[in-house]
């Protein structure tokens, strides 16, 4: 892994403004940000390990914790939240059997995030699994969302 | 023989709706040999609401739509084009005979959106046959004074949300002497229900390219970024596509055109922060630092991106630029109000039949661009609002649809004309859960320089939440003003200056619902969960106890085949009963 975080690191050669961009890379490759990861960073970069914590934790994509193998966004925008964004959130908790804290599930399969805006408000509401964009869902349709997305995985 | 285009609208929004399917069925059609038709891909033409939808476009200069496509349609819309033929029952939009949504494109004005849905955005000889990059060429014949000039003329404003004249901010950036300066493209697009800058990015993307080389030229920069937000990750392919083949054209990069004019563009992608769509927080993050904005002046146009004079415009006011060149500053002045010239996209949503987007002529009425190009709403229950400029904006009601979209106008009803996003609400709506909607949103987003707007949001938020949940008082809508009053005042940026104006908005024309929250503790949208309460209609319940079997708190009573009862202090309101019973037999109070 660090081999890795050489390269990435290496590849913006100290250029001023690519911090953001490596933490990008670096969670692309690592689906994290772990502490010793971001402790290497601060060692190849020479930004210390308070800027990079600070610049991890301010904005939403950066991800300190371990994450489920997919993420499963589902769009708080205005359009879906007036279209019943809440119930969707629900129902989802419910077939991946997550608590009301909880947003991985316990065979670290699924992660949910709640993201402001994916941009489809004409298909509201709406949610993306990995890069898929699944739309004009009801509840009712997200179990079998989530078990067709299942098959396809295990298929590949 | 005539020469047939079928086009597939593959933007991120035909995508969802599946047209990657309809794409690989055409595919498969034409491979069959018996339609001797071209078939391409293009993005976004604004028509969200009938996606998957494929435009047919000959060269007897026939255009047609067809729309709500299933995978079956093509073969029978296939043959009836073999057969010369147009009509449809799928077809949406023809320009040679009656089609049910031919208002939508004709009451329109496109400039900005004139290549979104019509070309094949990552085919740059495309973009280059619809008088791609002879703007450029006209631009680096002038100078900058004179492109300066004529922006100004235009009457130009930028079209981020708060309005400022184009052609001065260039004019401020260009008096400053550098040997170094920066063009920005604002394309964090954050406000939730907003979708206009995701589809020029995604559509056309060498139009905001062209926009940004020109922009550079006149103010003297020769480095740019488009600052993209992560959410749209097709709209940065197609970017990236678009840069490079701009390079290879020699319309970027070092001596454009064999002038001496050098200008290269970079993109950077968000992480994640409404805040950064403010122009001093989103060269902090270029910078690759917290986006947190600081105080103006200095402006970007003295000391922006590291300190060099940079001038910032969003993404929509790029996409004017090489039209307004192109067909003269008067051409572009004479769409408009006297204050607010050329036209403005808007991404409509909600509860409104033709969702997706538009472009119209400022100085059109709000009524018009919601029943006349919109269609009207798409439910049964009436309009109640519309929802202009997103977490900065307002609520506007019905009785104010005669407003002309017009920057001035707008703001005159508390809302703002933002940068184009429009929820339209019916009465299954709650504008309290809607402020505490936009609340939430601003609070979370909020990046806590400021105190007010830090905890003065969250304040705010808890006293919605205390209201929504039954627990309001009648002091709270003075608190509410009062709180609203201090962050307005005491913020230092966009954020937090407006984040009041949903509750703000709200209050001033839907105090009513507040007060039936707090007096009478009722939800009029029964939106509020906890202000609802559960009845069973005696004359409708048959008894079959489905609804006494659901009850997680057992607090269903009755006896089978007779009228059952629910007891108020045990029910939770999990609505569990109201899903099982199959007689609507239970009410929503």
């Amino acid at each position: 892994m660090s081999a890795n975080l050489n390269d990435i690191v290496a590849k913006y050669n100290n250029k001023k403004g690519s911090l953001i961009p490596i933490l990008q890379e670096v969670q692309r490759a690592e689906s994290y940000l772990s502490r010793e990861t971001i402790k290497t960073i601060s060692e190849l970069t020479n930004i210390p390990v308070a800027e990079i914590y600070g610049v991890a934790t301010f904005y939403s994509m950066f991800r300190l914790k371990p994450q489920g193998k997919y993420t499963i966004r589902i769009c708080k925008g205005t359009a879906c939240h007036v279209s019943g964004a809440k119930t969707i959130l629900e129902a989802l908790k419910e077939s991946l059997n997550l608590g009301a804290d909880e947003d991985t599930t316990q065979d670290n399969l699924f992660t949910i995030l709640e993201v402001a805006c994916l941009g489809c408000c004409s298909l509201a509401p709406v949610i993306m699994i990995e890069d898929k964009t699944y739309g004009k869902l009801t509840s009712a349709k997200i179990p079998q969302i989530i078990e067709s997305f299942k098959k396809e995985v295990n298929n590949d | 023989m005539t020469k047939i285009q079928i086009k597939v609208g593959m933007a991120s929004c035909g995508l969802a709706a599946g047209a990657q399917l309809i794409y690989d069925e055409a595919k498969r059609l034409i491979a069959e040999d018996k339609y001797n038709f071209e078939l391409k891909h293009t993005a976004c033409n604004g028509m969200c609401h009938a996606e998957p939808l494929i435009e047919v476009v000959t060269d007897e200069g026939t255009d047609s739509v067809y729309g709500d496509l299933v995978l079956e349609d093509l073969e029978s819309i296939f043959s009836t084009l073999l057969e010369g033929e147009i009509s449809h029952p799928k077809l949406i939009y023809s320009n040679k005979i009656d089609a049910p949504e031919n208002y939508l494109l004709e009451s329109q004005t496109r400039i900005v959106l004139r290549n979104c849905g019509v070309i094949d955005p990552v085919i740059i000889d495309e973009y280059i046959a619809r008088d791609g990059y002879s703007a450029l060429k006209k631009a680096i014949s002038l100078t900058g004074e004179e492109i300066i000039n004529t922006i100004t003329d235009s009457g130009l404003r930028g079209r981020g949300g708060a309005g400022f004249p184009t052609g001065l901010k260039w004019r401020f950036a260009f008096n400053n002497k550098s040997d170094k300066k920066f063009v920005i493209c604002n394309a964090d697009e954050g406000d939730p229900g907003a979708f206009m800058d995701r589809s020029v990015l995604e559509g056309d993307p060498h139009a905001i390219i062209e926009g940004m080389i020109i922009g550079a030229y006149a103010i003297g920069a020769d480095e740019g970024y488009l600052y993209v937000r992560a959410e749209y990750p097709l709209a940065i392919k197609h970017l990236n596509i678009a840069i490079k083949q701009a390079e290879e054209r020699g319309f970027l990069g070092d001596k454009i055109l064999g002038s001496d004019f050098n200008f290269h563009l970079h993109i950077k992608e968000g992480a994640g922060a409404f805040v950064c769509g403010e122009e001093t927080a989103l060269m902090a993050s270029v910078e690759g630092k917290r986006g947190m904005p600081n105080l103006r002046p200095p402006f970007p146009a003295e000391s922006g991106l590291w300190q060099y004079p940079t001038n910032i415009n969003n993404v929509e006011t790029w996409a004017n630029i090489t039209w307004i060149i192109l067909n003269g500053a008067e051409e572009f002045a004479k769409l408009g109000t006297e204050k607010s010239k050329g036209t403005k996209v808007f991404a409509l949503a909600g509860k409104i039949r033709n969702s997706g987007l538009i472009e119209v002529p400022m100085g059109i009425t709000l009524k018009d661009v919601i029943y006349k190009v919109g269609g009207g709403m798409k439910t049964s229950s009436p309009f109640k609002a519309v929802q202009l400029g997103g977490p900065s904006g307002g609520c506007v009601p019905a009785s104010l649809l005669d407003t002309i979209v017009d920057y001035d106008s707008i703001s005159q009803t508390g809302a703002i004309m933002g940068s184009g996003g429009m929820v339209v609400m019916d009465y299954d709506t709650c504008m309290v859960d809607v402020a505490k909607f936009f609340l939430n949103f601003t609070q979370n987003e909020s990046c806590g320089k400021c105190t007010f707007c830090r905890i003065g949001t969250k304040r705010m938020l808890e006293i919605l939440e205390k209201i929504t949940s039954g627990r309001g008082e009648e002091k709270d809508i003075e608190t509410l003003e009062n709180l609203s009053e201090k962050i307005i005042t005491t913020s230092l940026c966009g954020l937090g200056q407006t984040a009041p104006n949903p509750v703000l908005t709200t209050l001033r024309y839907f105090r009513e619902e507040y007060e039936a929250h707090i007096v009478e503790k009722k939800c009029p949208a029964l939106v509020c969960t906890d202000l609802l309460t559960y009845h069973i209609i005696e004359d409708k319940c048959i008894g079959c106890t489905a609804c006494a079997r659901v009850c997680p708190t057992k607090c269903i009573s009755g006896q089978v085949k007779k009228a059952h009862l629910i007891d108020q202090d045990s029910c939770i309101k999990c609505g569990s009963c109201y899903k099982a019973c199959k007689f609507s037999a239970i009410e929503i109070r």
